[in-house]
């Protein structure tokens, strides 16, 4: 019991990126109808808004401090955030601590600003074009982005901590009942978790509940239709992919403490999402979203020693082969409607 | 000639010279000036010419014929690399059986891998490439490591069996070859200040490659290439038509996968290892980027993005700052610093950033690849209309 319980704690963490950047990939894919291969790159430009906010909050100045010395018996230069002077020392560690958390609201205007800038300058130019087009063109665009990063912030991962409140782990086992350290998990996936579903939730109730998700809500289903309504339908659907940017992006930034932003890490997860996207269903926003957890805990599940005993390696393939098997059964995916990319 | 018209007989011909001369063509400036970092014309780079040229060929047969984008066409390159290796450790050095064993296996796999994502079309069988792709990546990597030599990947071994060779020399290591001849054995004349270099494994993965553009060119012209063109202009018709299409692309996924294994085969006859990231996504992208960038659906295309990429790939990643430093130096300080500092993300470490940039303005403004720049440019001077029979791949329906 423990054992199950852990293992779908551990899916749940990685199966909210999946399902975060699966999510914008169908909101991209079922209002303008482009493959967008970019989107791992939006993910990773996401992380990348929190290193940099981390790294202007800890911008300091050095002042030689007389009181301190070195090892040789110098007097001691110590760095001194510019937020010290600001908010004195302990406001500024503060904010630095909360520099991810704190990115959030950095990261949203510049994913939506960077996703308008992509469908107006780019990927308006494509929708006429073929799908291999667009896939190719967001391909090399995947491409730039990631070297533009690399070239600014290094190969290398940069660890960016997560706040030290989030720092330790939740003994589920003595909160609920079973043995005090069966079930251990860290604080941050919890939060992780959390804020998937309360940004999940929100995207969705965004569609459902305002005029102008209604309004995008139809133009998915007819395009044409709305237009003739005298609706400016394009101008909503360049919104909505500033929308799933800032969704992919939200997810980065957030991803950050769990496993530290490098260059290529956006390619890593977009083939995966692009599994989820086709197991959920092409188009369907729910399909995405359960697709994303539910191949999340599948994998933490072909992880566990015992599966792994009669079926060895199946941990490094459980996705693609359900994806395969799916896609075979049922051409739709889970979720999917008739219509959206049937030939 | 060959069977082959007059317009292709040429082109096959001018191939045929710039294969055979490429160790002159590619080294063109003398050794120790400051252009001599420009000469493509060492064996290992030439080698890798030849042989992603053979890959790319291959892979224009499936995509620029039928449309069908695959994004999983490394997993056979490693497929008959793996198999090829395991020729070489049981069987003999002798590349022959190794490179016809990889062909084999890389076709039967793609046979496998075709019969089942072929089912679908469109970005599903995209996906459907791209998951196989990963699995065998990744069970190379983990569970099949007994096979495929997991992390460290494969090397011949003083111990391997090779039952066909007779006993090593003592001291001597096994080293690829064609009855006796190395493949790394090379010929150098020099000539003045240039070297040339002729490389038997060279010789041996052009003629390969001649052998897959000659066949790739019968493949354009056959009733049957006629059929998969069909396919990628319109399914839908051709069903109507009471013609099934599934075996057709099945045939050109297998045939494109040979073409894969073929490459993989002759890259372990040149440089005698393998390992698992050759299947990795990016090695599947890479032969997508060579052949849109060359020209999909073209002849001379994959060859020419081939070509270009891999020349990219040795050379500009080679330029430093130290270098541009010296090119520039003519132009008044202040400004030498700025262009060089305007100039360095693009080069060096950075060349997959220039790699990106040109190949998305291929795919924004020149649809048809290099080729179709060539050709453009080409009606600029000539003011005529050119040929309209090429096969550029680009095939409007009827109506």
């Amino acid at each position: 019991m423990e054992a199950i319980i852990l293992q779908i704690l551990n899916g749940l963490d990685k199966g909210s990126a999946y399902a975060l950047i699966a999510l914008g990939l169908t909101l991209i894919f079922g209002t303008l109808g482009v493959v967008n291969f970019a989107h791992g790159a939006l993910f990773m430009i996401g992380a990348f808004c929190a290193v940099t906010l981390s790294r202007i909050l800890q911008l300091s100045r050095t002042v030689i401090d007389d009181t301190q010395t070195d090892f040789l018996g110098n007097p001691l230069k110590v760095e001194v955030p510019y937020l010290h002077d600001m908010f004195g020392p302990a406001t500024g560690d503060a904010i630095i601590d909360w520099a991810v958390p704190i990115s959030i609201l950095f990261a949203i205007p510049v994913m939506i600003a960077i996703g308008v800038i992509m469908e107006r300058g780019l990927i308006k130019h494509f929708y006429s074009r073929p799908h291999a087009d667009q896939i190719l063109v967001t391909f090399g665009l995947a491409i730039v982005l990631q070297e533009v990063i690399k070239f600014y912030f290094g190969a290398n991962p940069i660890p960016t901590p997560a706040p030290d409140v989030f720092r330790g782990s939740f003994d589920f086992g003595a909160a609920f009942g079973f043995d005090a350290n069966s079930i251990i998990y860290p604080y941050w996936r919890l939060v992780y978790f959390g804020f998937a579903a309360l940004i999940i939730g929100a995207v969705f109730a965004f569609l459902q509940f305002t005029t102008f998700g209604m309004v995008v809500r139809a133009g998915m289903a007819d395009r044409e239709t709305v237009q003739l309504l005298g609706i400016d339908i394009d101008k909503r659907f360049t919104l909505m992919f500033g929308l799933a940017a800032a969704v992919a992006g939200l997810a980065g930034v957030m991803y950050t403490p769990i496993n530290s932003p490098n260059y290529h890490m956006g390619m890593d997860f977009l083939v995966l999402s692009f599994v989820v996207v086709v197991v959920g269903g092409m188009g369907s926003l729910p399909g995405a979203v359960l697709a994303g957890f539910l191949l999340g805990i599948l994998e933490s599940f072909a992880s566990m020693r015992e599966v792994l005993e009669f079926l060895p390696g199946i941990n490094q393939i459980i996705i693609y082969l359900v994806a395969i098997i799916i896609l075979l059964t049922r051409p739709r995916g889970l979720m999917g409607r008739k219509g959206v990319m049937e030939d | 000639m060959f069977g082959l018209d007059k317009k292709h007989t040429n082109l096959l011909l001018l191939v045929l010279a710039l294969v055979i001369l490429a160790p002159f063509l590619l080294n063109p400036f003398p050794e120790g000036s400051g252009m001599a970092q420009f000469n493509a014309g060492y064996p290992d780079l030439m080698q890798r010419f030849v042989i992603f040229g053979i890959f790319a060929i291959g892979f224009n047969i499936l995509f620029g014929l039928t449309g069908y984008l695959s994004f999983g066409h490394a997993a056979f390159l490693g497929v008959g690399s793996y198999a090829a290796m395991w020729m070489m450790k049981l069987l003999t050095m002798n590349i022959i059986p190794a490179i016809a064993v990889s062909v084999v296996v890389a076709g039967l796999f793609a046979l496998l891998v075709g019969w089942i994502s072929l089912r679908r079309s469109g970005i599903y069988f995209s996906i459907l490439t791209l998951a196989f792709a990963q699995m065998s990546y990744a069970l190379a990597y983990s569970v099949l490591t007994p096979i495929t030599g997991g992390e460290t990947g494969l090397q011949p071994k003083l111990q391997d069996p090779r039952i066909l060779d007779g006993e090593l020399a003592v001291g001597a290591s096994p080293k690829a070859n064609l009855f006796g001849l190395e493949m790394g054995a090379s010929f150098e004349w020099s000539v003045g200040s240039w070297l040339f270099t002729f490389n038997v494994g060279y010789y041996v993965a052009a003629i390969a490659m001649l052998f897959a553009f000659y066949m790739a060119i019968r493949i354009f012209n056959s009733p049957f290439g006629m059929m998969l063109r069909a396919i990628k202009s319109n399914q839908q018709r051709l069903n109507y038509t009471g013609l099934n299409a599934r075996p057709y692309t099945l045939a050109a996924f297998v045939v494109s996968g040979m073409y894969a294994g073929l490459a993989g085969g002759l890259m372990v006859a040149m440089d005698t290892q393998v390992g698992a990231e050759r299947m990795f996504w990016t090695a599947s992208g890479e032969v997508v980027l060579m052949t849109i960038l060359g020209g999909a659906g073209t002849l001379i295309g994959p060859v020419l993005g081939a070509g270009m990429i891999k020349y990219m790939e040795n050379i500009m990643s080679k330029i430093n700052s130290t270098i541009l430093h010296e090119w520039f130096a003519f132009l008044p300080d202040g400004l030498e610093n700025f262009v060089v500092t305007l100039i360095y993300p693009f080069i060096g470490k950075g060349w997959n950033l220039t790699l990106g940039l040109i190949f998305m303005l291929v795919v924004i403004f020149l649809p048809g690849g290099l080729v179709e720049g060539g050709q453009r440019i080409a009606k600029l001077f000539k003011r005529k209309k050119p040929s309209s029979d090429t096969p550029d791949g680009k095939t409007t329906p009827a109506e």
